[in-house]
């Protein structure tokens, strides 16, 4: 059997020392994780890594992935120099790709309002939840979205829409135990007046990761820092309850390196 | 006064006033609203269960936390969840707010529409449609009411707030995430509010700044609760506690004085001195105060008003002694007696007529 993945500190702020694939209890539920970023340093690497995570050959999950920003191309080239094959789990159903580019799954050309084309595809998701915990050996699923600004682009702007489709995947959270992972620009919703969709999946949100530039401009060995507020809310591990992580990071061909700021030799 | 606040909404309201309300209200720089939320929940269940309570029972209106965590909130403080039904009820409003779930279930897209709580649940498939909303809580019966997070819902709080089966009701309302006016309508139709704040508030700076990171960490485990209660007699009493978070709960405080020392350790570095060191506090307790006895042997004298001629040739021999003992002239204080401390049960501004 092959060895576990080593742990960064970013799985480390997650979910404790020494853990290397996202944990959940079914009978406290699954989380959800906000990943925030800007356009200085973005943040598609937390949800590359964290994706890596969940299709890891250590555990049996299963992952559903909306796209509104690439094509399923994009991330099997990333992930293939990650180590990971997106189309060999895709073939052995570990991998549900909703590709949201694609005009006929918006269903626009048969006439449907965009609350109808979202109502659809969250029946999409459940049913493919209901579908995998019925197979033997597997417990868990993650629900990854890429992004939440380019879904408020496809529900013509109604952000209330967009939250309204976020409260029913957050509720197979509690009812099936499953997991949510979101990507939002921070700098998107800065300038708001009122309350905004940023402020709101904050509340949500089981841990925000924000990822951001460094506080003293560019560097050509450090690429931004990692915020991690892990608001613990379900029980978890325990290590990581109400725990505020920082460190640095470093992008690589094939991985992410993190450490903390003044260790980097 | 966590406790208070718990004992009030299980005194209810008197014959003919509005049943007592609160607010609880947080920020997401200090996100432990719900913990205070899960806590009288809690409290009043226990009462109710031990039959201390003037309710019968409550009603839950959960629209950001599953009926689920409720359950688990149940069996957690050692109710067995299957008597509970009877006198805890759910009106969900989170498992399908918007009816999704019953369409998707209609066109056979999914097989589970269920909370899967053991609890009595009525599902609303429906929020937005307030009268619905409200004839679902009456349904429910003669109980308090606890409402997380409410939304655009002035006025079902409203028209529960009027209702004579109602002994009280409590809600969990995060500030920014609402317009003033909403969160001004509601806090006009509580008697208490209960708001939750950091007990620093952090500096400005880098991200990356360890004292920022140690206070956002902080203020996701501990916080300030100030209370105000409106009076029946028109008066607004403050009250401070701050809070903790525990694994196995909230835990109430008396405010500490080590945030006062916490909170000057954070003076700016400026060029000119603004603490007082070890020697000056020494120095400055060590003050004699002008005018005042301060234990010279004599016994402390208290002027009443009617000095006796015994007190007057006494006070003529010192003078006249000091005066043979120095050239200079001298002045003698006699301390006002203290003032009359009122009654603890007393409420000193009572006689104003305002």
């Amino acid at each position: 059997m092959a060895n576990a993945p080593p742990s960064t500190l970013l799985d480390e702020a997650l979910d404790g020392k020494g853990a290397a694939v996202l944990s959940s209890s079914p009978a406290a539920g699954g989380r959800m994780i906000l990943v925030e970023d800007c356009v200085e340093t973005s943040g598609a690497f937390v949800v590359h890594h964290l994706l890596k995570r969940c299709l890891s050959p250590h555990s049996s999950d299963v992952v559903v992935f909306l796209s509104f920003a690439h094509p399923f191309s994009h991330y099997d080239r990333i992930l293939r120099k990650m180590g990971c094959n997106l189309s060999v789990q895709r073939d052995n159903k570990r991998l549900m790709f909703l590709d949201m580019l694609m005009l006929e799954r918006r269903g626009r050309d048969r006439g449907k309002t965009s609350e109808d084309v979202f109502i659809a595809l969250f029946g999409e998701i459940q049913k493919a939840v209901e579908l995998s915990l019925s197979h033997a050996g597997r417990q868990h699923i993650t629900v990854v979205i890429d992004d939440v600004s380019l879904m408020e682009v496809d529900a013509n702007g109604s952000s209330n829409l967009v939250l309204d489709f976020l409260h029913y995947c957050y509720s197979l959270t509690a009812q099936f135990g499953c997991s949510l992972i979101t990507l939002n620009h921070d700098d998107v919703y800065s300038n708001e007046d009122r309350p905004g969709l940023l402020l709101k999946l904050e509340y949500l949100a089981d841990v925000v990761i924000k990822v951001e530039p460094l506080s003293t401009g560019l560097a050509s060995d450090v690429h931004g820092q990692l915020t991690v507020s892990n608001k613990g809310i379900h029980e978890g591990s325990g290590k990581s309850r109400n725990k505020v992580h920082n460190f640095h990071f470093r992008i690589k061909d094939s991985s992410v390196e993190c450490f903390y700021p003044g260790s980097k030799t | 006064m966590a406790e208070w606040i718990c004992r009030t909404l299980r005194d209810g309201g008197l014959e003919g006033e509005h049943a007592p309300a609160l607010t609880i209200n947080d920020t997401i720089s200090c996100p432990l609203g719900s913990f205070v939320f899960d806590h009288i929940l809690s409290q009043l269940s226990s009462f109710i269960f031990c039959q201390k309570s003037q309710s019968n029972g409550i009603v839950l209106v959960a629209l950001s936390r599953s009926p689920l965590y409720y359950e688990q909130l149940l069996k957690s403080k050692g109710f067995d969840v299957v008597t509970s039904s009877t006198w805890f009820k759910i009106l969900d409003c989170y498992t399908d707010p918007l009816g999704w779930r019953s369409k998707l279930l209609e066109s056979g897209s999914i097989r589970n529409l269920s909370s899967g709580s053991s609890l009595t649940v009525n599902i609303c498939k429906n929020v937005k449609d307030l009268d619905e909303l409200f004839s679902s809580i009456l349904e429910l019966g003669k109980v308090s009411f606890s409402w997380q997070n409410c939304l655009e819902m002035e006025r079902a709080v409203y028209g529960c707030h009027r209702l004579d089966q109602v002994s009280s009701l409590f809600w969990l309302l995060h500030l920014d995430m609402h317009e003033t006016r909403a969160t001004a309508a509601l806090e006009y139709m509580s008697s208490m509010k209960a708001t939750i704040d950091p007990i620093i508030q952090s500096v400005d700076g880098p991200r990356g700044n360890s004292e920022n990171l140690s206070l956002m960490e902080q203020n996701l485990r501990r916080g300030k609760f100030c209370v105000r209660v409106k009076r029946r007699n028109g008066r607004v009493r403050m009250m401070f506690e701050e809070l903790f978070v525990e694994k196995s709960g909230i835990k109430f405080t008396p405010l500490s004085s080590e945030d006062e020392t916490t909170a000057q350790s954070l003076v700016p570095k400026v060029q000119f001195n603004l603490q007082l060191s070890e020697k000056e506090k020494n120095d400055r307790a060590k003050v004699v105060l002008p005018f005042e006895h301060q234990g010279n042997g004599k016994t402390i004298q208290i002027y009443d008003g009617r000095k006796s001629l015994n007190d007057d040739k006494a006070e003529t021999q010192n003078t006249s002694v000091q005066k043979v003992d120095s050239n200079r002239g001298e002045i003698i204080y006699f301390r006002d007696s203290d003032d009359e401390m009122p009654d603890s049960d007393e409420d000193p501004d009572d006689d104003l007529d305002i």
